[in-house]
């Protein structure tokens, strides 16, 4: 019965993905937390699949973290989105690929509310000519990177020296899927498979092998949002929300969790640290923690790319349980040591180590 | 009187509004699309509120078209029709053309596809049902889950399509509040130790008996009753389902472990009525029923002369109002057919 | 263990299936007319208490109903057993005896209390 369900509703909520030509904006967070993330992304479109990925240097930030934060105002942001758009322009693309979850949901808000209210789009076309004499499009297609992963999975999985196994026990690994809420709960005809039964990550898992976990508090936010995070004494609730989603997918034992927003990886991943330390509590099997992986990391884990080389080690749960189970051979020594073989100092207190 | 009407739609309005005209007089052609007549009647096992078996309405309506001015069509549906002069033309989808000097459309209702709200997981989670799907348990006599054991906890969630904006239904099905009381009735009746929860969002008890059978639900029953609309159904680790409301009489979030769950599915236009709405150029409301030419004195009435309406394909009744506006819109025929058609 | 400047805050969510429910069990086998409570209001608005402290006989009501008996505790003893609220019940649930009933079932199930 289930899956005769989901089907019905994926099959409503399908989106046009691009096949190539994109425009790349990065995610602030992505790029320095989790830095072989869109590295792979990059590597994979342009070096396996031979896609062109073009970047700009000089696009900014999106903004959305002060914008969610009350400091930076809707008007300032439209214009901020409108410049990348004016760049776009410049170099020909029509295509945006999107890194970032709070940025997908910046630019669909910006859009819907320009095509809404066409004063909007108006005044913002002004504010761009006074402060830089820019000009826009709007895209013709708007895509988040993990709707691009999504689109190539079966690529992904044509190509896959590891899927998503127990090598141990043959069984399917057990996948806690988690998407950004900007990505489809605001609207939800944005997000592949819409926003109660999302499809764009649990396609991805199915897809290499693995197994996704329906847990309660499946649609619970992870509890980011700047505004209640940025400052220290709301942090208490923020956090409360990813103890929530741990304690109801610790029945499920699973393996690792997948995101693709870049605040949901850094909660789910950051914050098994600072419950340890709270209370003592940690969620993944005896006594460790989960894995939080971005689906360009596990697509990489899948397509055999040196862990190290992804990043996996400047998470703060070590991936090394996940790599045992899927049967990656990875080497300690390396770990933190250089492209060029010099060694980098080891953290304290790794988690999962 | 002499004349000849066509009923579109052989459930409880137009079995009545048949009858009734049959014994004016009238020679009349009754058009059913299934091949069974009755309608939505021959889903209730009982009806409210007095608990009564839905076959004798069923049968009563049964008596009352076995009449020789009855002409029956079954297994044929009404593809569209247009007006001559004061004379109808109706096409039915097997092809044939039927005259005639009055039509009255009792074209009925379509439940609500609960499969549309995604977060109560209706055809994705086992042991979600809606309440037509309750009523064949009650026919059957055994109430089981999926896995074959009996439930313990029942939840019944009110205002499922009704009253919703996201799925584009405004308005109160009426109905629904009164059949889960007796449902959530019946389920005691038949398992005496479960527990059974009404998550309402109002308790809309606006019939003759209704609101003393809410009162029997609590007094009696022991039925509990949460003002709070279900947001969010899971499933945990041991196959429960498990849903979240607001008990906002205390302000502060709930949350449940259910063995079964039951969904109110509300009453929306049937399909082949908007279809003719469209076809004949008939007025809708922003519900999609069909809209009265009055809202007093004239609800069987449309915007085409010579054209009724009767039942559900207007807004959401009870059987025992159906059954009343069927013989008001024979009375508005009769009156037509006598003094108004040129 | 660090101390990071802020805490896990306790979920505010009614358990129903965790919650002890022997209060309001006790209750109703001695005063049956609460069953047919609505909640609708009446006896809080005419309350004495409820004039001037945070004691809602409404909301006490819903309270032992879902078990939350740690909310009733203190509160129930506000009550000056006046009896307005009796005299407006439309459901005529006897609502002054269900405090009474109340206020013993704290005493025989917390133990500790004197």
């Amino acid at each position: 019965m289930e899956n005769e369900g989901k089907k019905k509703i994926w099959s409503e909520y399908q989106k046009e993905i691009a096949d190539d030509h994109f425009f790349y904006v990065r995610s602030c967070i992505r790029q320095s937390f989790y830095p072989g993330s869109e590295q792979f992304f990059l590597d994979f479109m342009r070096n396996v699949l031979g896609k062109d990925v073009f970047e700009n240097p000089s696009h900014t930030t999106c903004t959305g973290i002060g914008y969610h934060g009350d400091i930076v105002p809707l008007s300032t942001i439209m214009t901020v989105v409108a410049r990348h758009f004016a760049l776009m322009k410049e170099s020909g693309y029509k295509n945006i690929a999107i890194s970032c979850v709070t940025s997908f949901g910046i630019y669909t808000e910006i859009l819907e509310t320009w095509k809404h209210f066409p004063e909007e789009l108006e005044k913002t076309r002004e504010y761009l000519f006074k402060a830089t004499g820019r000009e826009f499009d709007i895209p013709e297609n708007m895509a988040h990177t993990s709707d691009i992963i999504y689109k190539f999975r079966n690529e992904i999985a044509a190509k896959a020296k590891n899927l998503l196994i127990n090598r141990k026990t043959g069984e399917p690994l057990k996948v806690v899927e988690h998407i950004g809420c900007h990505y489809a709960k605001m609207f939800p005809k944005f997000g592949v498979g819409g926003a109660e039964f999302p499809r764009v990550l649990s396609g991805m898992a199915e897809a290499w092998g693995g197994e996704v976990v329906d847990y309660p508090e499946r649609r619970h936010c992870c509890g980011f949002g700047f505004r209640q995070y940025l400052v220290q004494a709301n942090r208490g609730y923020s956090i409360s929300n990813t103890a929530k989603k741990f304690s109801s997918m610790e029945p499920y034992k699973p393996d690792l969790v997948l995101t693709n927003c870049p605040g949901c990886n850094m909660f789910m991943d950051k914050w098994q640290y600072t419950i340890k330390e709270m209370e003592g509590t940690t969620y993944g099997a005896e006594g460790d923690s989960i894995p939080v992986l971005t689906y360009e990391e596990l697509a990489g884990l899948v397509m055999g790319y040196n862990p190290w080389d992804l990043g996996l080690q400047f998470h703060m749960v070590q991936s090394e349980p996940l790599l045992r189970k899927m049967g990656i051979e990875f080497s300690g020594e390396d770990k933190f040591k250089t492209k060029d073989g010099r060694q980098m100092p080891v953290p304290q207190n790794l988690i999962n180590a | 009187m002499t004349g000849n009407v066509v009923v579109v739609g052989g459930g409880t309005a137009g079995m009545e509004a048949a009858g009734q005209l049959a014994k004016a007089g009238l020679s009349v052609t009754l058009i059913e699309k299934e091949k069974d007549l009755g309608g939505h009647l021959k889903e209730w096992y009982h009806l409210f509120p007095d608990r009564r078996p839905g076959e004798e309405v069923l049968s009563y309506l049964k008596t009352q078209i076995a009449h020789d001015n009855i002409r029956l069509l079954t297994g044929n549906g009404v593809g569209g029709f247009h007006k001559k002069g004061s004379d109808f033309i109706i096409n039915t989808s097997s092809g044939d053309e039927i005259k005639a000097d009055a039509v009255l459309l009792t074209t009925g209702f379509d439940l609500f596809k609960s499969e549309r709200k995604e977060e109560y997981g209706y055809g994705i989670y086992d042991n979600v049902i809606t309440s037509p799907d309750l009523e064949k348990m009650f026919r059957s006599g055994e109430i089981k889950l999926k896995n074959g054991k009996t439930p313990e906890k029942i939840g019944i969630v009110h205002c499922v399509g009704s009253r919703d904006e996201k799925v584009g239904n405004l308005y109160c099905s009426k109905l629904c509040c009164v059949t889960a009381v007796k449902q959530a009735i019946e389920l005691k009746e038949i398992l005496n130790d479960c527990k059974v929860f009404c998550f309402y969002m109002d308790m809309r008890m606006g019939g003759a008996l209704y609101e003393e059978l809410y009162r029997e639900a609590q007094e009696k029953y022991g039925i509990a009753f949460i003002r709070g609309k279900v947001s969010e159904v899971g499933v945990n680790i041991s196959k429960k389902l498990v849903v979240k409301a607001e008990d906002t009489l205390s302000g502060r979030p709930l949350k449940m472990e259910l063995d079964l769950l039951v969904l109110m599915a509300g009453m929306e236009m049937s399909d082949g009525g908007s279809k003719l709405a469209s076809a004949g150029k008939l007025d809708i409301g922003e519900n999609r029923f069909f809209t009265a030419a009055d809202n007093h004195f004239g609800s069987n009435r449309s915007n085409v002369k010579g054209l009724f309406y009767a039942g559900t394909c207007t807004a959401p009744m009870n059987i025992t109002e159906t059954i009343s506006h069927a013989r008001s819109a024979v009375a508005d025929i009769i009156d037509y057919l006598n003094n108004d058609r040129k | 263990m660090e101390k990071f400047g802020f805490t896990l805050s306790k979920a505010r969510v009614i358990d129903y299936d965790a919650n002890d429910r022997r209060i309001v069990d006790f209750i109703l086998e001695r005063e049956p007319s609460l069953k047919a409570c609505i909640e609708c209001g009446c006896c809080s608005a005419t309350c004495t208490t409820g004039n001037f402290t945070g004691f809602s006989l409404r909301e006490i009501h819903v309270l032992l109903k879902r078990g939350e008996n740690d909310q009733v505790r203190k509160k129930i003893k506000k009550c000056m057993l006046c009896g307005k609220c009796s005299l407006v019940c439309p459901r005529g649930v006897n609502t002054r005896n269900v405090v009474f009933l109340a206020r013993q079932a704290f005493q025989k199930f917390d133990s500790y209390a004197v």
